[in-house]
């Protein structure tokens, strides 16, 4: 079922939008029609906004939606596009198979808020596509607001490609609420000058169980690629972390950088760079620390005032910006 | 203000304060004197109480009370602070946030805007910017000493406040240290630069983890010259032949 402009002021949406809200979300921006967006509780579309240059194509699944959104060539659409996922049962399947295309020179920016508050058994899968053109642009910026009972289960599964001087850059934030379970798997691949920044903050805590596998294949001359996660841990929260980067061309650059914060003893991190350089003109690096968090930070803070836990929840806050 | 009597500290079977006496008086800048290796900065972070710095014998006395088993935000809540020799870098944390942390213990101190004009940081251009990115060592320097400002502190020890400073722009540096004082912050100024060590009003020669003299900046920065730079034994230094001068 295809929709076209309109929105559905149902009480549905209204709690959508608080749980957009929760997240860190403008749920006012879901209902300014200067800015695109697309709303979804469970598997029903509530509001969509195209914009000129934003064409957004969707339809209901069983179990949860499939959307095509594409940016016209050379489109600048400059206000972010507002994308509201969300399950309010306490239990239930939300599917969201994406696919953008960004047409070459095109621009654009997503804010996508993902929502959970009540999950005592929820899945959120997330099956996406994305094809930045040349010298397009794309950014995602995704923020999950889980509630207190550890139940959602999160996959968020992406494959992007980036053409010739395209960039693309990912913001992956779950820092509020119980984790659950995370299971984030991206994989890029970048032709010649094509950029791509992968970013994941998430904060795990009771029995969550993190693992995030961000992978690079740079595959163009002088591509270049960073991988950057920061995670922190506490209680029994595990976390495993896996970066990858592919030197597959001349004077390509790629780079893993890896931060996993411990507190408490029963926390537990892993961290798996993996670097393969195919092409002797490649350069490939990466960075990982892994334990407490920096004691001269901590007393540095301490040294100004702030009681040990004080300074922790200072040093943790920034870390998860 | 500050008083420390007979402090001994080992770091890994290491003795590095052997029986350390020092008086700091209130209202002054008193400098710290020594090459490196002498022990300057394991003093100021036993005199902070950081972890793995608490001496095995000795004892360390702030505005009349031992504060020897104190812990580090005690000691700072009596009104002590360090500014590190290579501060931290705190990943994602504003500018605008750490200092507003230090001002929270500040009282009448100024605002943060202020603090950062005052060390040479124009505000409108440092204020948002995080401490982990785009600051030289320069830049992250001022910064500390703009958080010392804003604490307003009874006490600052400063480590080494001019290295990784460029020599242009030293002078500054010992002026926002002079108006910290004349703010009413009594100084511990760690250095081996014999200019700064001059523009304090008392000084003391650290070697060896001992005070060998404390006086008249001149009378100091003479001695020093003298005799430290003479010696061979950084760490191990010929203490009789020194002490027979003082």
């Amino acid at each position: 079922m295809r929709k076209a402009v309109e929105l559905d002021y149902s009480k549905e949406f209204a709690a959508i939008a608080r749980a957009y809200e929760q997240s860190g979300g403008d749920a006012q921006a879901l209902r300014d029609h200067r800015f695109g967006s697309l709303v979804v509780s469970g598997n029903h579309i509530l509001g969509l906004n195209k914009l000129p240059g934003l064409e957004i194509e969707v339809e209901e699944l069983a179990d949860g939606i499939k959307a095509h959104i594409e940016v016209e060539p050379g489109a600048i659409i400059a206000q972010p596009v507002h994308l509201c996922f969300g399950l309010l049962p306490k239990e239930g399947v939300q599917r969201i198979i994406s696919h953008f295309k960004v047409g070459p020179g095109a621009s654009v920016r997503f804010l996508a808020h993902c929502s959970f508050p009540n999950a005592v058994k929820v899945q959120h899968i997330m099956e996406a596509e994305a094809q930045i053109g040349a010298g397009a642009e794309m950014e995602y910026n995704e923020a999950h607001f889980h509630g207190p009972a550890g139940g959602a289960e999160v996959y968020p599964h992406a494959r992007i490609a980036i053409a010739e001087g395209g960039r693309y850059r990912s913001e992956f934030k779950l820092i509020q609420g119980m984790v659950g379970r995370l299971d984030i798997d991206y994989e890029v691949h970048l032709e010649a000058r094509a950029t791509a920044e992968l970013l994941a903050k998430v904060y795990g805590k009771g029995d969550d169980r993190i693992r995030i596998k961000d992978s690079l294949y740079l595959e163009g001359a002088q591509a270049r690629g960073l991988v950057k996660s920061r995670i922190v841990l506490q209680d029994r929260a595990e976390a495993e972390f896996a970066g990858e980067a592919v030197g597959a061309a001349p004077f390509a650059r790629g780079h893993i950088d890896c931060t996993e914060i411990l507190r408490g003893t029963e926390a537990k991190a892993v961290a798996v760079p993996k670097l393969t350089v195919v092409d002797e003109r490649a350069k490939l690096t990466h960075e990982a620390a892994i334990g407490s968090i920096d004691k001269k930070e901590l007393e540095t803070l301490m040294a100004r005032g702030l009681s040990e836990e004080e300074a922790v929840e200072t040093v943790v806050r920034g870390l998860l910006r | 203000m500050l008083k420390i009597e007979g402090l001994f500290l080992e770091l890994d079977g290491r003795p590095i304060l052997r029986g350390l006496e020092l008086e700091v008086a209130e209202g002054e800048i008193h400098a710290l004197l020594g090459a490196n290796g002498t022990g300057k900065s394991t003093l100021a972070y036993t005199i902070m109480g950081l972890a793995g710095y608490r001496p095995q014998r000795g004892r360390i006395y702030f505005a009349g009370q031992e504060i020897t088993d104190r812990s580090v935000t005690e000691r700072a809540r009596l009104g002590i602070t360090l500014a590190w020799q290579q501060p931290a870098s705190f990943e994602g944390l504003t500018i605008k946030e750490y200092l507003e942390i230090a001002r929270q213990s500040g009282g009448t101190s100024p605002t943060i805007a202020e603090c950062l004009e005052l060390v040479g940081l124009p505000a409108a251009n440092y204020l948002a910017r995080t401490l982990n990115e785009h600051l030289s060592g320069g830049e992250r320097k001022r910064v500390e000493l703009a958080a010392v400002l804003a604490m307003n502190p009874r006490l600052a020890i400063l480590d080494e406040p001019d290295s990784g400073i460029d020599v242009l722009s030293l002078a500054d540096i010992m002026e926002v240290i002079r108006g910290m004082n004349r703010r009413g912050i009594t100084v511990l100024l760690i250095t081996h630069r014999e200019e700064f060590a001059r523009a304090a009003h008392r000084a003391s020669h650290l070697c060896a983890g001992r005070v060998l003299k404390t006086g008249e900046p001149e009378e100091v920065v003479r001695f020093y010259k003298e005799n430290c730079k003479r010696c061979d034994h950084v760490n191990e230094p010929e203490l009789e032949q020194l002490e027979g001068q003082r």
